[in-house]
Order: structure tokens, then C-alpha cells, then sequence
């Protein structure tokens, strides 16, 4: 069937043209956290103590609440793409491809904008 | 594709299929990504809350996590805790191997079978090793 015949087309069967992206937004995002996660551990490593303080001074400066706002939008996109693949593998029926499409984009929006209220709070001085 | 009611015999394929390497660091690649997805961001974003949540959320993050000096729950939690933190940094280093194994594998390399083999073990002592030396170097006095 497939998008080869009009109940596949209709069902929207068949290739759904996004894979392509799929996979190169996966490497992009791969290549920010390449970048960007070592930044954190390091960064956490040499920090002298984990008290509130100085955890707090450290993400409140420009460079780690920049960084931090970048892990929030790359880090869980790609953690979002590749639960994506997962579920689709393992996940089978009609109701469990509506959940997974649900949770999908619903989690990984609302984790990111509650990161990124977090993080501009702590950098602006609110909390 | 059939769903519940099919009594078709399925096709073996781990009691069958010999594990070499290659099958283990692409399996562990998708375990620990999903595991770093799930418990990692969990965890971080827990953090980054508890921070913007002022001192006293702060330290309760800190208790249930790692020290559990605040309640008996958090004596239980915090070495929960401890072993998920090992965890997921033996995950990150692992699936971070097993990634950029992946970008060599995309431009066309490392597809021969010694290679293939060789390249799959080196990222699991890579992650074992680097694990130690990220928790001996965090852990030690300075």
C-alpha cells in the first residue's frame, strides 16, 4: 500500500519524508553536545565547592547560563529525536503511536521552557 | 503487521544470534541514550530547578541526592543517588564513544571486521576508564 495507493495515501501510509532530517538534526545536535556537555562537567569539576553559593554564582554568570539555556534547547532535542527512534521501534498499535506522538513533544517543550525560565531567573537575579 | 491474535512462530534472534561487540556498544549506545534522556535530563533539570528555587530547595536536592543527612528517606534516596550519578556518567562517556563511532561509521570508515571489532571494544574501556578518572578527580581533596 504505502503511498502508492489512494486508501495508503489517505491513511498516510508510506514514507513520511522527515528521515533525512531526522538523522542530520540528530548529528547537529550531537556535535552541540560535543561541545557543550564536556563544558558542564568540566566546568562543575573545578568548581572548589557545591555549596549554594557557588553553584548559584557560577550559573548566574553570562557564559554557563548561556550554555546551560543552549544544553536545554540541543541537549533535549536530541535526547527528544533519539526516544523518538526508540519508541518507534518498540511501540506498536494505533493508541500507542498517538501516545508516543503526545509525549514526544509535549515533554521535551514543557522540560525546556522550565529549564529556560530557571536559568533566566537565576542570570537575571530573580531567584 | 498482525498484533495479538497472531499465533504465526516468531524468529529467534538473541537466543540465536552470536553476540559480538559491534551488536553490544549499538545496543548500549540506544540504553544509555535513552538512559541520559530519561534519568540525565530528570536529573539536571531537577538541579537547575532547585538552584532557582533558592538555598532551601537547594540543599534538599543535595540530601535526597548525595549527602541523605536531612531524613531517613533521604539516607535511602542518596544512595539511589550515588549509584544513578556513576551511572550516568559511565552512560555519557559511553554513549558519547559509541557517537562519534557513529560519525566515523557515516563517512564510510571502519566497516572492516578487526577494525569493526577493535574500535567497538576500545569504547567500552574508554567509558570504564574515563568514569574512574572524572569520579577519582571530583572526588579527591584539593
Amino acid at each position: 500500500m504505502g503511498n502508492g495507493t489512494s486508501i495508503g495515501r489517505v491513511r498516510g501510509l508510506g514514507s513520511s519524508h522527515h528521515g533525512t532530517h531526522h538523522w542530520l538534526a540528530t548529528r547537529l545536535t550531537g556535535v552541540g553536545n560535543l561541545v557543550l556537555i564536556p563544558y558542564l562537567v568540566i566546568s562543575l569539576a573545578l568548581l572548589t565547592s557545591y555549596d549554594y553559593a557557588s553553584v548559584h554564582a557560577w550559573l548566574a554568570q553570562p557564559v554557563p547560563a548561556t550554555a546551560m539555556v543552549l544544553i536545554l534547547l540541543n541537549t533535549v532535542y536530541h535526547a527528544r529525536l533519539g526516544v523518538q527512534v526508540m519508541l518507534e521501534d518498540y511501540v506498536h498499535g494505533e493508541g500507542g503511536r498517538i501516545a508516543t506522538w503526545l509525549l514526544i513533544n509535549i515533554v521535551p517543550a514543557a522540560a525546556t521552557v522550565f529549564g529556560i525560565v530557571c536559568v533566566v531567573r537565576i542570570a537575571l537575579g530573580g531567584a | 503487521m498482525a498484533q495479538a491474535s497472531s499465533n504465526r512462530p516468531l524468529s529467534p534472534h538473541l537466543q540465536i544470534w552470536r553476540w559480538g561487540p559491534a551488536m553490544l556498544v549499538s545496543i548500549l549506545h540506544r540504553v544509555t541514550g535513552n538512559g541520559l534522556a530519561f534519568a540525565g535530563l530528570g536529573l539536571l533539570l531537577w538541579w537547575i530547578g532547585s538552584i532557582a528555587g533558592g538555598e532551601a530547595s537547594y540543599q534538599t536536592f543535595i540530601a535526597y541526592v548525595w549527602t541523605g543527612t536531612t531524613s531517613r528517606l533521604a539516607e535511602v534516596t542518596s544512595i539511589l543517588g550515588k549509584v544513578v550519578l556513576i551511572g550516568l556518567t559511565w552512560a555519557f562517556f559511553q554513549h558519547l564513544a559509541t557517537g562519534l563511532r557513529h560519525l566515523v561509521l557515516d563517512i564510510g570508515a571502519g566497516y572492516e571486521l578487526n577494525a569493526n571489532a577493535r574500535w567497538s571494544i576500545l569504547t567500552l574501556v574508554f567509558s570504564v576508564c574515563a568514569t574512574a578518572l572524572f569520579w577519582a578527580f571530583v572526588l579527591m581533596p584539593r
